[in-house]
């Protein structure tokens, strides 16, 4: 009966200090039973398109991953659905966090160019206009 | 500069005697075919083609395994060659900077955040002590949110979800106290009500900040203030007056659009014009005429005139050339896919490149909440 359709759900939470006992999921990790762990759906909680869509990207350049792609559940829900399926036993949580830490490098180094770039407009308006007085 | 499809000259047919059925195809021709493939292929990778009647190549398509003979693995380093940021004007309250080598998806994310998840000060709670304005209490709390506050939001926490008090933490306080009086010393016969009656418009250099705690020490004088002072909050008549206290939260664009520190933040590709044939005469002139002024130079080259792709970056894609059946054919609109054009306008509360900097950090934050939810996943 359900039983093929057993979801294995692992949650991970955040103890937040509201409550006593009252856990605010952040991350959940679902996937269908009997299937190693190479095809999971994370749910990520209070997240939108901005997350969604740059992690996808990222995933989806790791040529490890056979598919990968997000949706918002409802619109009235804020969490996404992420699925990723890998090619052969790779387990799908190696890619979700490279491609995390990928997506922190990338902004990293955006951070550093952009303010190494707007250091150089400011001093060369500065000598601008040094040199006009 | 115009394109020449299928390479060099092809070769002119030779003449065979009957009974020979061989194809003559010498290598150049060969090559010239490749070189087109290669072309279209280029094409669908780095340009949005904007055709008479819809978009192509949209969609990112760069990924490992779509294109045989291209390498489309994530490579840090080969993303940081091409990767760079330009900045083309910057002032107090806008900025207009180029963001080349990136994915529509992360550039998006940055707007995105922009718009709606950097933090900033916005009244809240307003406490109501009297209004006998015709400004009605609730539209009066509803302008005062609107109202942009010049406090950094990185020197204050969030308000506890609960907490109706507030601390100097995470609140500012501010008074608005005015009352509405006739002028004694008016003319007999004056209708201005500028003469007529004193303190008939509410500015909002009539705010005044409360401090709380310790804040005093912390914030100089006139460092906490609304950003402009000159906003008009609500109009009175004499006996009139309006007095409040207001409260101050730290808050995001999702929350409530009061909270977004942006005017707004836009970007668009920049524009690539590419002529497929050359140009010449009238209608080069009226090739100029169908774009945005600046953009197609017509040059005297040898007594004739000719048309030049001179900046591309100023058109605003009117597609007017389509509409001319005679020039479309010869030209070919499209725009690079990875080359963004950011324009962020601030609302005031902070500087436009801080505003961009506080962005990534937000992006970073999110990736970083979930590395360590796997973590603490994985030691389970």
């Amino acid at each position: 009966m359900e039983e093929d359709q057993e979801l294995e759900r692992k949650i991970s939470g955040l103890k937040t200090s509201m409550a006593e006992g009252e856990r605010k999921t952040a991350l959940e990790m679902v996937q269908a039973a009997g299937t190693d762990r190479h095809c999971v759906t994370f749910v990520l909680h209070e997240e939108d398109h901005t997350l969604g869509n740059s992690l996808r990207y990222m995933i989806m350049k790791n040529p490890e991953v056979e598919f990968c792609g997000y949706t918002t559940t409802h619109p009235s829900e804020s969490k996404i659905n992420l699925r990723i399926q890998t090619r052969g036993a790779l387990p799908a949580v190696e890619p979700f966090q490279r491609g995390l830490n990928e997506l922190m490098n990338v902004c990293q180094h955006v951070l550093d160019k952009f303010e190494a770039s707007i250091k150089e407009y400011k001093d060369q308006k500065a000598s601008r206009n040094e040199s006009t007085f | 500069m115009f394109k020449n499809p299928g390479g060099g000259a092809l070769p002119r047919r030779r003449r065979r005697t009957a009974g020979t059925h061989a194809p003559v195809c010498c290598p150049n021709h060969v090559e010239g075919v490749k070189m087109a493939a290669a072309q279209a292929v280029q094409e669908m990778r780095t340009r949005v083609v904007l055709g008479e009647f819809g978009v192509r190549n949209v969609h990112t398509t760069d990924f490992p395994g779509n294109y045989s003979g291209y390498d489309d693995a994530w490579d840090q380093n080969r993303f940081e060659k091409n990767f760079h940021v330009d900045v083309v004007h910057l002032d107090e309250n806008s900025l207009e900077f180029d963001m080349v080598g990136i994915d529509a998806a992360i550039a998006n994310a940055f707007r995105r955040i922009l718009l709606a998840e950097v933090p900033t000060m916005a009244v809240e709670k307003v406490l109501v002590y009297n209004n006998t304005s015709i400004v009605q209490d609730e539209i009066l709390a509803h302008r005062l949110g609107l109202i942009p506050i010049h406090a950094d939001p990185r020197l204050f926490e969030y308000r506890n979800q609960g907490d109706e008090e507030g601390t100097e933490i995470d609140t500012l306080q501010f008074r608005l106290q005015v009352r509405c009086t006739r002028n004694p010393h008016a003319a007999k016969d004056s209708s201005d009500p500028n003469e007529l009656y004193v303190n008939h418009k509410v500015y909002t250099r009539h705010m005044t900040w409360v401090p709380l705690g310790n804040q005093a020490d912390l914030f100089p004088e006139g460092t906490i203030r609304p950003v402009h002072d000159d906003i008009l909050i609500a109009q009175l008549r004499p006996g009139q007056e309006i007095d409040l206290l207001m409260h101050c939260v730290k808050g995001i664009g999702k929350d409530h659009a009061k909270f977004s520190p942006v005017a707004t933040a836009s970007y668009r590709l920049l524009p690539d014009i590419t002529l497929l044939e050359p140009v010449e005469g009238e209608a080069a002139e009226e090739l100029s005429r169908c774009f945005s002024p600046g953009v197609i130079e017509v040059q005297e080259v040898q007594g004739k005139k000719v048309a030049r792709v001179a900046n591309p970056r100023l058109d605003t894609f009117s597609r007017e050339v389509f509409r001319n059946e005679k020039l479309k054919k010869l030209v070919r609109l499209a725009r690079v896919r990875d080359h963004y054009i950011f324009s962020v306008e601030s609302t005031g509360v902070l500087p436009p490149e801080v505003l961009v900097s506080e962005a990534i950090k937000v992006l970073m934050g999110k990736c970083r909440r979930f590395l360590d939810e796997l973590d603490a996943v994985q030691m389970d």
